[in-house]
């Protein structure tokens, strides 16, 4: 059971539990998942400056704020603690595709150092891929009203075609940039 | 308490997401590229998992611990609902990551997790300071 649970999880067990998470927390406290809005909550507890958007009682959502704390420290425990292989099992396929178009040689970690290390900063690639692809995911969430977690999980399952809209465009974005622009990129 | 709750439920949800590498920018990679089953597996369970869940507690008009009655607000359609949800695309495919995966990855010791959380909330907030110049 211990070496079970040292190894990845398959998709069909992480799936369900994240599922799990959206009647937990409804039962917990009537909230719904959603994380983005967590990024809201820092900017109007922190720079609120005259922004309507940004006034209002975030204290009232500061669950948001300890879920997310949360979530830090589960990966911590969960990288950290409970065992992880040197690289990520991708298919040989796309490890393949990485080498030739992206040139990528490091595949150990959770993402390429090539791309993400600190030392990437020194470059406009490293900009793009942290600065640009971070602002774009919070400006984007925010104006989508929810990601991954608030549309494609909590909305499409309770039956949101507004969640669907959201999550065509989340994978029409992902698409444009993977297929259209990293070509341009490398 | 209540804080304990929501800390500790965000502590499983960080080390699902951690176990199963969905904080992995090569898995995000993959899944964009169609070249595995394991991210669509993922999403596609979960969403089942929570709505059958979302079904039977509606049906049953059950009570969250602290006695309200549980209630899912419905999402409002605006034009940022699909221009915003591509930006969020193109961003999630460029970092790897969607906002809880970035907070999960920072637990992990991935440094740059953290300059992705500052330009994320920049982001945000620069859209809260546009948002009335905004098309919705």
């Amino acid at each position: 059971m211990l070496d079970w649970l040292r190894q990845p999880w398959p998709w069909y067990v992480a799936g369900p539990l994240i599922g799990l998470m959206v009647p937990a927390l409804l039962l917990v406290g009537n909230r719904a998942l959603g994380i983005s809005s967590s990024l809201r909550h820092l900017c109007a507890a922190c720079v609120p400056a005259n922004i309507p958007f940004l006034n209002y009682d975030w204290r009232a959502e500061s669950w948001n704020l300890w879920f997310v704390l949360g979530i830090a420290l589960g990966g911590f425990i969960g990288y950290r603690m409970m065992g992880h292989p040197d690289a990520v099992a991708i298919s040989a396929a796309t490890v393949r595709d990485l080498r030739t178009q992206m040139h990528l040689t490091d595949f150990t970690g959770l993402l390429p150092r090539e791309l993400f290390g600190l030392q990437t900063l020194a470059t406009w690639r490293g900009w793009l891929f942290l600065g640009l692809g971070g602002f774009l995911v919070g400006f984007g969430t925010r104006y989508a009203g929810g990601c991954t977690s608030g549309h494609a999980i909590s909305g499409l399952s309770n039956l949101q075609w507004v969640s669907l809209v959201a999550v065509v465009g989340f994978f029409v974005g992902g698409l444009l940039m993977t297929w259209v622009v990293y070509p341009f990129l490398f | 308490m209540n804080v304990l709750k929501y800390l500790g439920l965000g502590v499983l949800f960080g080390i699902v997401l951690t176990k199963s590498e969905v904080v992995s920018w090569f898995r995000i990679q993959e899944m964009f590229r169609f070249q595995a089953f394991h991210m669509y597996g993922i999403i596609g369970s979960a969403i089942l998992v929570a709505m059958v869940s979302i079904q039977l507690i509606k049906r049953n008009r059950l009570r969250s611990l602290d006695g309200q009655l549980i209630t899912l607000a419905d999402k409002r359609f605006t034009h940022g609902t699909w221009i915003g949800g591509t930006l969020f695309g193109l961003g999630w495919a460029l970092t790897g990551a969607c906002p809880g995966p970035m907070f999960a990855q920072l637990g992990s010791g991935v440094a740059g997790a953290a300059v992705m959380i500052v330009a994320a909330l920049i982001g945000t907030w620069t859209y809260s300071a546009l948002r009335e110049k905004l098309p919705h």
